[in-house]
């Protein structure tokens, strides 16, 4: 229906430039802390970071929080076949 | 049932065009991307596991600043397009060709930057095959075939991604893309967006081992 | 419901340009999902028959100990493009590509897939995919000889023409990804009004459960070749172990495709069987929701088990154990739709027409494939099986007894509705016993000689083995001879047929509520649906018989 094809979604302006500053504060954030020595803890914390900055572009830049609810459906699993094709290699790696 | 009122829409659609269904298709599409990505990600998450202090080591070599400077330009590139995409919704077509112009001028210099990084490595006899490269250990030298091949390949997809965008203003200009019919700006976008969201995770990995 | 049927003076698709152009033109540049369907099944089964052909070669060679008909060099040759041509030229994109294509949606009440253009696309990126296996056969190197599995190190040692032919499979990922986008999107986007999820036929449901694998498990292996290709060409360390790489993360990367696309191949298969099944017992499908939702388990549980294809790879112990497990479990949604099947049967009226053999066939080949593969699945006797002519005889089961077997059955029950002809039913049950005959003499052997210790891929063997590899040599020529059979008397059928009617069989899903062959755009209006998609009591209002 023509309703469903020209339905405005999509964040306001503002709403963009301020994900934008949040995303180039969290850069300046990872930057940061690489450079303080956390150990083990390191990789983790940058790709938590990463993780939240993609839930940044994913979410507003494209659209997704607008979007049908099948749409997240459908990340989710392929997120999730990602996560199990990590974890079952690993099995490997892990215990050789 | 929720899927009975879905398929009557679908089916009054089918008649006009379908911009759900176009955005469907493309995150598929996007969903092929990540999983071609996800795979090197695992060898490399493999590889890092085998030999951590070797990618450290080689990770040392390469320029934090350059790969931060990328970061920030891709990720305002983003912010752009974003833009692009909500002027025309807000029907300002002059402000979505600024703002697309913007996008592909900033993928642009990233090339710049990319360019100048790479042949920085190249000229201090680091490459693919290269005798001062075969002369480090292995895990140096997988790191350094990573670092080339993932950052290579996510560099091909900003040069197809400025080729796209170059259509995209075109058919902007000429008025194929327009305040009610945007979609294939949109489906540009995303595929934009998800080059940003690769860079986002290559970052960390690739530059940021301190 | 609808019953466009007795409308005599329609035109078929065939007669109907969807462009400007007519003849050849008309056909090449169509977006019809019909006529791309059909300009599928003519490029697929002729890749078959070569892949058919090159057997036969193999199986001649093999049938005396020693050199019989030519060098080892060649018969490596032949084995990988026989893997390469029936893998990816045939069995992954064959049903989805010819009859997911055709099929899908007419069963969902729609008039053309959501992509037409993409579609056609597709089929062009098949065709070129194609013609570079074919070109990388004739350029100096050689053709390529490592198996269809592409191992590391060897694929990138040796000499033969190794990055163009993996290349084309790259390009043909490609084309099978590009066919699961379209679908995924037609099932959410296009179905009829009153279409919901539990009214869609099951053949639709395995092919969406088909088209998630093509779109989520292909770029694994489109990256894994390219980086061989990369590797080869800049010498860059990826998995090389002379430069620290790993091989058998290469082999994990590989089977992370190449094991979910095992169901690529079968799934549609399975959706098939529950169309014919019903259709022939004239009784409503066994449990459909079960059956629908174990497509989507298989799909998702096949993810899940790549490894057992590694037990002897070197791989660390725990995950050998955790692999066998999961492997065990992907029997469990297959377990579920054989008993369905078997249970619709179960006080049908079973009217045992050549479709219906052809599924018969099936059950039986593909229940010794699958409870083969519970045996190498399990660790202790895939030590022992792993690499010899038991697993090549329990793959052949599964594929060519699963998938290859489906492939007749579909083409017998829906070659009518294509075509618009009905082939000579006493020759087609003569090819179903011949098939049935060839097939055990062909494969079954390959059980014992795998077991006595014959190893896959050898061009020679000892004189123990030569009485069994003799049989099954025969066996080939009664195979091959039932295959060329059938697509003689179906291609004298189509010039010299009896006009089919629009509902041959008596089947009830949307496709024999339309003409024989379909009209351009399937229905002159988009039907709304108000029965269960195995409901026989529409039959009364429908017209059938020929």
């Amino acid at each position: 229906m023509e309703h469903n094809n020209t339905e405005k979604h999509g964040g306001s302006y503002t709403t963009l430039v301020l994900v934008w500053i949040g995303l180039l504060a969290l850069t300046s954030i990872t930057v940061t802390v690489a450079g303080i020595s956390l150990g083990q803890y390191t990789l983790f914390v940058a790709l938590l970071i990463a993780a939240v900055k993609s839930g940044f572009v994913i979410n507003i830049f494209m659209h997704i929080k607008f979007e049908e609810p099948i749409f997240k459906v459908f990340i989710a699993v392929s997120g999730i076949t990602l996560f199990v094709i990590f974890l079952l290699t690993f099995f490997d790696f892990i215990y050789r | 049932m929720a899927s009975n009122i879905e398929a009557t829409i679908s089916i009054e659609q089918q008649a006009h065009r379908d911009d759900v269904g176009a955005r469907m298709g493309m995150w598929l599409f996007l969903f092929t991307e990540i999983l071609l990505f996800g795979g090197m990600f695992l060898i490399y998450a493999v590889y890092r596991y085998q030999y951590p202090d070797q990618f450290h080591l080689a990770g040392m070599e390469l320029n934090t600043g350059i790969g931060t400077l990328n970061t920030i330009i891709l990720l305002t590139s983003s912010l752009t397009m974003a833009l692009s995409i909500a002027a025309i919704q807000k029907k300002n077509k002059a402000l979505s060709i600024i703002m697309l112009s913007s996008t592909l001028l900033f993928a642009l210099l990233f090339m710049v930057n990319k360019f100048f990084e790479w042949s920085a490595k190249i000229s201090h006899g680091i490459f693919p095959g290269s005798k001062e490269l075969l002369e480090k250990q292995n895990g140096e030298i997988l790191f350094f075939g990573l670092y080339y091949v993932m950052t290579g390949l996510h560099a091909f997809h900003i040069i197809i991604g400025i080729v796209i965008l170059t259509f995209m203003l075109v058919f902007l200009i000429r008025n194929k893309i327009t305040s009610d019919n945007y979609v294939k700006l949109e489906n540009s976008g995303l595929y934009w967006h998800l080059v940003d969201l690769i860079w986002i995770f290559l970052f960390p990995l690739f530059y940021l081992i301190q | 419901m609808i019953n466009e049927a007795a409308n005599p003076g329609e035109k078929s698709f065939y007669q109907v340009s969807t462009n400007k152009h007519t003849g050849i033109l008309s056909w090449l540049l169509t977006v019809d999902h019909k006529r791309i369907g059909i300009m599928y099944l003519i490029a697929i089964l002729s890749f078959f028959l070569v892949g058919v052909v090159i057997g036969l070669f193999m199986r001649w060679e093999l049938m005396f100990p020693g050199k019989t008909i030519m060098e080892a060099q060649t018969y490596n040759t032949l084995f990988t493009l026989h893997g390469v041509i029936m893998i990816f030229l045939f069995i992954i994109p064959g049903l989805p590509a010819i009859f997911g294509n055709f099929f899908l949606p007419i069963q969902l009440g729609a008039k053309d897939v959501a992509f037409p253009r993409l579609n056609l696309l597709s089929f062009y990126i098949y065709v070129i995919g194609a013609i570079l296996v074919l070109v990388s056969l004739f350029l100096p190197g050689g053709p390529i000889d490592t198996g269809w599995t592409f191992y590391i190190p060897y694929s990138i040692r040796t000499s033969t023409n190794v990055s163009m032919a993996i290349f084309a499979a790259f390009i043909l990922g490609f084309s099978s990804i590009l066919t699961g986008i379209n679908f995924v999107t037609t099932v959410h986007r296009l179905r009829a009004p009153g279409m919901t999820w539990f009214r869609m036929p099951l053949f639709v449901w395995s092919t969406y459960a088909t088209a998630w694998i093509q779109i989520i498990a292909t770029p694994v292996i489109g990256i894994t070749i390219l980086l061989v290709i990369i590797e080869r060409a800049f010498g860059v360390g990826i998995f090389d172990p002379a430069l620290g790489g790993d091989p058998i993360l290469f082999q994990h990367l590989f089977w992370i495709y190449s094991h979910p696309a095992v169901y690529i191949m079968i799934l549609p298969a399975m959706g098939v069987v529950s169309e014919i099944i019903p259709t022939f017992s004239r009784r409503t499908i066994f449990g459909y929701k079960q059956i629908a939702y174990s497509s989507l388990a298989i799909a998702f549980v096949g993810y899940l088990v790549w490894a057992h294809h590694m037990f002897t790879s070197g791989m660390s112990d725990t995950s050998r154990w955790i692999f066998s497990l999961l492997t065990f479990i992907v029997a469990l949604p297959s377990g579920v739709k054989i008993f369905n099947w078997v249970a619709t049967m179960y006080k049908g009226s079973i009217d045992p027409q050549v479709p219906f053999l052809w599924v018969m066939s099936f059950i039986f080949l593909f229940s010794i494939g699958g409870l083969t593969g519970l045996v190498v699945g399990a660790l202790a006797t895939d030590v022992h099986l792993h690499d010899t002519y038991f697993v090549v005889a329990h793959f052949h089961y599964v594929m060519f007894g699963g998938t290859g077997t489906i492939f007749f059955a579909a083409l017998h029950y829906w070659f009518p509705k294509m075509f618009g002809k009905m082939y000579n039913k006493r020759f087609a049950v003569i090819s179903v016993v011949l098939f049935f005959i060839g097939f055990n003499m062909l494969y079954f052997p390959k059980f014992i000689l795998g077991y006595m210790g014959m190893p896959r891929r050898y061009y020679d063997y000892l004189p123990e083995f030569a009485s069994l590899q003799l049989v099954s040599t025969i066996g080939s020529w009664i195979l091959a001879g039932a295959i060329f059979f059938v697509v003689g008397y179906l291609i004298h059928a189509l010039y010299k047929g009896k006009k089919a009617t629009a509902n041959p069989w008596g089947g009830v899903t949307l496709e024999w509520h339309i003409a024989s062959p379909p009209p351009m755009e399937n229905f002159h209006e988009i039907p709304t649906i108000t029965h269960e998609p195995y409901d026989f009591s529409q039959l009364k209002e429908m017209k059938y018989g020929e």
